[in-house]
């Protein structure tokens, strides 16, 4: 460690100008049961006028902390913050409470991760962005709703003055996000610090946003601190970067430095963990690099065989599986509207092969994958395994059934049971098949905690005992212990942390080649989909879209909903900051449809062998 | 929005049907032989064919049934057994001194209560805190009669500052008469509503949204009562409903100590006296009026919710 | 000193034994532990009330009518010269009985219909629901008062009373806990891989949703004691001349230029018993359930 905290303690913006914000030597501690403990740990850095500071790491790396420490918004009893913070020279943790609420929303404004809940429900945005100028004193009354208007058009409200009315309630995510940065912005502040602003938001949103702060950035000239977890983003906005890693800066320096030659090796393996788009291999799916803890060294996967069995039969095939859902009406109507949430998906899935369902929240992924393992009823279609429909299959044939198809879900701390220890219900399915005795239940639980990468004498633990990671191994032992043919995947790597994620999909691909397992593995995060998956299918309003080999849907996207998908992903590629891209300020639009409305009929046509793309419509024509 | 009132409204009409029939299960059902359950087991065979002749018992159950639901919607809910009065002029005379105690009571336990609460909120773990969870503490405990029983004792009988019974004729002495039976249940009602004033502030002192406001630099009193108190009112309306109903559950038992007048005297006296049409009556009405207040809670959510008004 | 975050395996403390728990919960803070104290002590009288009590609690006389305390009456007698103390002690049976059975029985039925209008959802739901929600908007006290008036006092009764005002608030709990963790993904997960309904009700949903069953247990227990003795404040409750702290209360009042002792012994004997359990119940809720803490 002390080797590699001796980069330079400072990286100054440039000497002649002095800095928005200088942070030295920042340390906070919280008062816990404990006693005081130490959540940040030094932190210093420097932001000029128009300029941009990233501050990345992951969950627990102190990086919110350290934004709340800047804003003094931390409960002062519960709290201890030391250093020095200057605001343009002018130092912040010694002014009173008075004159700290004097600067904050005046010269320094911030947003936040959740749109939603960081406004107030019961005041419509009009309100809520006139409070900051009379707070302030700048307008007060109608002129300062005028001037609230003046500023959600800023940041591209579409209707301005019609929305002044709305409550928070009846905006979409990035909505809300705007009337957040409306609200940082209105009194024109010299910094701005954006707390995760874009890690709720699908990523055609957040390319919305991110654009949208860069362009208030240069206009305005305001400095921007920006807190991360996701490297593709700070390579989109940031000039400059520092790397956290529990409590400290582990690498600060230019964003360009940082990409082409980060010394510190947590530092690559957060750039490895971004997607390149396009610019993979043709290989098939490959291993994450991992770090070594050890050695500190990056180990590169071993190249990987083809898993996929080509010749045979597909084990899962897929044939134009609907689903909808009615909206409930009022109490003597039938339903107002419905939901089209899957509408004739249709795809074969092959032993040995990873299938991707990609796409925004809302399109219809999940609720594919819940309609596959029948844990709701599709409308029509059909599902077979190996030649079986399962959706004619009566309740009994079912559960046998549902061996050979297993599913892990998204939320590690929520897909174990509480009160269980793990080796029973890793035990548990296949002792409900009868599939043997309880010793060798028993034994199977062992031997499958072992095979990912926990050890045997864990099995008479408690899920509480385990780590995000740990507990989707865990689960995926469990849908192992049933031998299936195809495992679903819904979000399975979603909620780890970046390092975590990338050993428990090399896990996953390390099983395919054991098992010969498929997989359904549906995400809305390309770095992985990107890595594992052999065949993409892109959805879109319940809709497939595109699908083929991930180089070819990737590498060449052909509809324009992809494309727009594509052009939306962050990339390791600092030097497109500087480049506005053309980002659609659409909404994601909804699949509520009318009680009446029939799907038109759909076209595909093949691009290349296995490249498939559906025909689109006038709504897509610019 | 008036949408919105209409479909509420519409839903509490199955809801009264519901609660009547509950009532006519629980009155002609369950007690068994409800003429048997009025006179006791030493009734006389004439007696028992008389009453139920006079209570329409001896026609089919769901004719009853229909008797009893038209009798309601009609207002008329029969004749005292005892003393022939028509039990809707009974419930007319006693009805407004419920209404004046459990109004007076409640008042008393707001202006006290949420103010009591919001100084608890801000003062988190100082003095005003402890003094207030001590307040809660015996206020959640103290039954309302006991409580009753003391004030009467000392500040009527012994002190005589308060008349020991009865509510008074002209308006002073109506608010004389009030007074320690209103505090009682005020009591009561304060700590219940400091402690749930105390906690949903604290709650949505937590919230993000706050956060924002102290980010836009917000003095802390408009932090307090512009973002804080005005959306902990969501929780405190729906406890200020509850509380209005145990209110009123309440005044039975202090009507009984004050020795006043009252609709929960008459459900007891009834009760005592095997009044089977009075107690009838006694229940419709209190039912009647948790229906209501159910009611109006849902109105009162309407108007300081935003986000209920669009659904 | 490595800077990677690879798990590893974290090894908390193991889980303290059951006694060990209940000690910190129970004797955790003073005024948690003075509670505790003060229901040991009163279910000690009231298992020993017939060794404890000096007379009978029942027995007249006509020479000893409304004693002030003496030597010989410590609380003094009520207006049928019974001895105060006396039936003090005996009323704390009716009240602790009262206080444990009802809730007992309510989180039992509520349970049951709770889940099973919960995980079965439809009709069965719906109809459950309705009459849940009905009665909730009912205070519980305002439930027992009507429904002992319509089925009058006596100790089968009042258990009934108070148990059928008590079941709406469990069921309402045990159905939403259930909901939402039939959610939960260790469920579905149980489903997908073909466990039974029984076997998922049983194994995934009841053990999961009693943390805050138990907790409200604890909490009606003091509801339940304080409902008893209003209904026999009210007289419909324990009939006379059986004592209990609600109706020596109401003998008190009966006669309100004799002592006013037995109403002040009564009135402070239910208020430290609900406040004790109260304080135990909150204690409990704050260890089993923390999303409802305060």
């Amino acid at each position: 460690m002390s080797a590699m905290s001796n980069f330079a303690e400072t990286v100054v913006p440039n000497a002649d100008v002095e800095p928005v914000l200088s942070v030295r030597d920042l340390k906070t501690s919280f008062l816990t049961s404990k006693g005081w403990v130490e959540i940040v740990k030094g932190i210093s850095f420097d932001i000029g006028p128009r300029e941009t500071l990233a501050v990345v790491g992951e969950s627990g790396s102190g990086k919110s902390v350290t934004a709340l420490s800047i804003m003094r918004l931390l409960d002062p009893e519960m709290s201890r913050v030391d250093g020095s913070v200057k605001l343009a020279g002018r130092e912040l943790l010694k002014l009173s409470p008075g004159e700290m609420r004097n600067i904050r929303g005046r010269q320094m404004g911030m947003i936040f991760q959740e749109a939603m809940t960081s406004l107030n429900p019961l005041q419509t945005v009009g309100q809520q962005i006139a409070e900051v100028l009379s707070i302030h004193g700048l307008y007060s009354g109608q002129a300062a709703l005028k001037e609230a208007e003046r500023l959600l058009d800023r940041v591209r409200i579409p209707g301005a003055a019609s929305r002044l009315k709305d409550y928070p309630h009846s905006l979409s995510g990035g909505m809300r996000q705007r009337v957040m940065i409306a609200m940082a912005l209105a009194c024109k502040p010299k910094l701005l610090i954006a707390d995760e602003p874009t890690t709720a938001l699908d990523v055609t949103i957040q390319a919305q946003i991110l654009q949208l702060i860069k362009q208030l950035q240069q206009e305005e000239g305001m400095g921007v601190l920006f807190i991360t977890h996701d490297m593709g983003v700070v390579a989109e906005v940031a000039d400059r970067t520092v790397v956290m890693l529990q409590g400290k800066a582990v690498e600060a320096d230019s964003t360009e430095v940082i990409f082409e030659r980060a010394e510190n090796p947590y530092t690559r393996a957060l750039i490895a963990a971004v997607p390149k788009l396009g610019q993979g291999s043709q290989k098939g799916p490959q291993h994450f690099p991992i770090l070594d803890r050890k050695t500190g060294t990056i180990v590169t996967g071993r190249e990987r065989p083809d898993t996929v069995r080509h010749d045979a039969e597909p084990v899962l095939r897929v044939k134009d599986l609907t689903k909808r859902f009615d909206i409930p009406g009022g109490l003597f109507s039938g339903p107002s509207g419905r939901v089209h949430a899957v509408e004739k998906v249709s795809f074969d899935l092959r032993a040995g092969e990873t299938l991707s369902l990609v796409g925004e929240s809302g399109c219809g992924k999940s609720t594919t994958g819940r309609a596959i393992m029948r844990l709701i009823e599709p409308q029509s279609g059909e599902v077979s395994i190996e030649g079986t429909d399962i959706r004619a299959l009566d309740k009994e044939r079912m559960r046998d059934m549902r061996r050979h198809i297993q599913m892990i879900f998204q939320d590690p701390y929520a897909s174990l049971n509480p009160r269980i220890n793990i080796g029973e219900a890793i035990a548990e399915p296949f002792l409900t098949h009868k599939l043997g005795t309880r010793q060798q239940a028993r034994e199977k639980a062992m031997d499958l905690l072992e095979r990912v990468g926990l050890s045997p004498d864990m099995a008479s633990r408690f899920p509480a005992q385990f780590s995000g990671g740990q507990r989707q191994r865990i689960c995926i032992a469990r849908a192992l212990s049933l031998e299936p043919k195809v495992i679903v995947a819904d979000e399975s790597v979603s909620a780890l942390d970046v390092s975590i994620k990338a050993q428990v999909v090399n896990l996953m691909m390390d099983l395919q080649e054991q098992f010969g397992l498929s997989y359904l593995f549906i995400s809305h995060d390309m770095a992985v989909v990107e890595r594992i998956s052999h065949q993409v299918a892109v959805m879109y309003l319940g809709e497939i879209v595109e699908k083929g080999p991930v180089a070819a849907v990737f590498g060449n996207p052909q509809h324009p909903y992809t494309k727009r998908l594509m052009a939306a992903v962050p990339v390791p590629d600092p030097a497109r900051r500087k480049q506005l891209r053309p980002v659609s300020n659409d909404e994601v639009k909804s699949p509520i449809r009318p009680v009446d409305y029939v799907p038109p009929q759909r076209d595909y046509r093949e691009i290349s062998p296995g490249h498939i793309v559906q025909a689109w419509g006038d709504d897509w024509k610019v | 929005m008036a949408r919105y009132l209409l479909l509420r409204l519409g839903d509490a009409i199955p809801t009264l049907f519901l609660v009547l029939t509950l009532v006519f299960i629980a009155m002609r059902i369950l007690p068994g032989d409800p003429a048997l359950a009025a006179l006791g087991d030493g009734a006389l065979p004439e007696q028992l064919a008389d009453f139920r002749e006079r209570m329409g018992l001896n026609v089919p159950l769901w004719q009853q049934y229909f008797n009893f639901l038209g009798g309601v919607l009609t207002l008329d809910f029969g004749r005292s057994l005892l003393t022939n009065t028509p039990v809707l002029q009974l419930i007319g005379q006693n009805l407004p001194y419920t209404i004046e105690l459990t109004l007076a009571a409640m008042l008393m336990g707001i202006v006290a209560g949420i103010p009591l609460g919001v100084m608890a909120a801000t003062n988190r773990n100082k003095a005003p805190d402890g003094g207030m969870r001590i307040f809660s503490l015996i206020g959640y405990a103290i039954p309302d009669f006991f409580l009753g029983a003391i004030l009467l004792i000392t500040f009527a009988l012994n002190l005589g500052w308060f008349p020991i019974n009865g509510a008074g004729s002209d308006f002073v002495s109506r608010l004389h008469h009030l007074f320690l039976p209103a505090l009682t249940l005020a009591f009561v009602k304060a700590a219940f509503l400091g402690r749930l004033t105390r906690t949903s502030l604290l709650e949505v002192l937590g919230k993000d949204y706050v956060r924002t406001a102290r980010a836009k630099g917000a003095k802390e009193n408009r932090v307090i009562y512009k973002h804080g108190l005005r959306n902990a009112m969501l929780p405190i309306s729906t406890g200020l409903g509850l509380s209005l109903l145990s209110t009123l559950s309440g005044s039975v038992a202090v009507e009984l100590v004050f020795n006043r007048p009252g609709i929960g005297r008459l459900l007891i006296d009834a009760i005592a006296q095997r009044d089977y049409a009075v107690i009838q009556g006694g229940v419709l009405v209190f039912a009647g009026f948790v229906v209501l207040i159910n009611l109006l809670m849902d109105l009162v959510y309407v108007v300081v919710d935003p986000r209920v008004r669009v659904k | 000193m490595s800077v990677i975050a690879e798990e590893t395996p974290r090894v908390p403390p193991a889980e303290p034994g059951f006694f060990t728990k209940a000690r910190k919960i129970l004797l955790g803070r003073p005024e948690t532990a003075f509670a505790t104290g003060m229901i040991v002590v009163f279910i000690f009288i009231a298992i020993f009330a017939p060794v404890l009590a000096p007379y009978d609690p029942l027995a007249q006389s006509v020479i000893k009518i409304n004693r002030l305390p003496s030597q010989e009456n410590w609380l003094g007698t009520d207006q049928f010269g019974r001895d105060v103390l006396s039936r003090l002690i005996y009323g704390s049976r009716n009240s602790l009985l009262f206080g444990f059975i009802s809730p007992v029985l309510a989180a039992l039925f509520g349970t049951m219909l709770g889940v099973v209008a919960g995980y079965f959802g439809g009709i069965v739901d719906r109809l459950i629901s309705r009459v849940i929600d009905l009665l909730l908007a009912f205070p519980e006290l305002l439930l027992a008062i009507l429904i002992a008036a319509v089925l009058g006092g006596g100790f089968w009764n009042i258990i009934a009373v108070i148990t059928v005002a008590f079941i709406p608030g469990f069921a309402r709990v045990a159905r939403a806990q259930t909901l939402s963790v039939k959610q939960e993904p260790y469920v579905e997960a149980a489903i997908a891989t073909g466990v039974r309904t029984p076997v998922i009700i049983v194994r995934h949903i009841i053990p999961n949703i009693m943390a805050p069953i138990v907790a409200l247990m604890t909490l009606w227990v003091a509801s339940a004691i304080r409902i008893e003795a209003s209904l026999s404040f009210l007289g419909i409750g324990t009939r006379p001349p059986n004592p209990s702290w609600g109706n020596i209360i109401r003998d008190g009042l009966n006669s309100l230029f004799g002592s006013p002792w037995p109403i002040i012994g009564a009135g402070i004997a239910i208020t430290l018993v609900v406040l004790s359990f109260n304080l135990v119940g909150d204690a409990i809720r704050d260890a089993l359930d923390p999303s409802t803490a305060r």
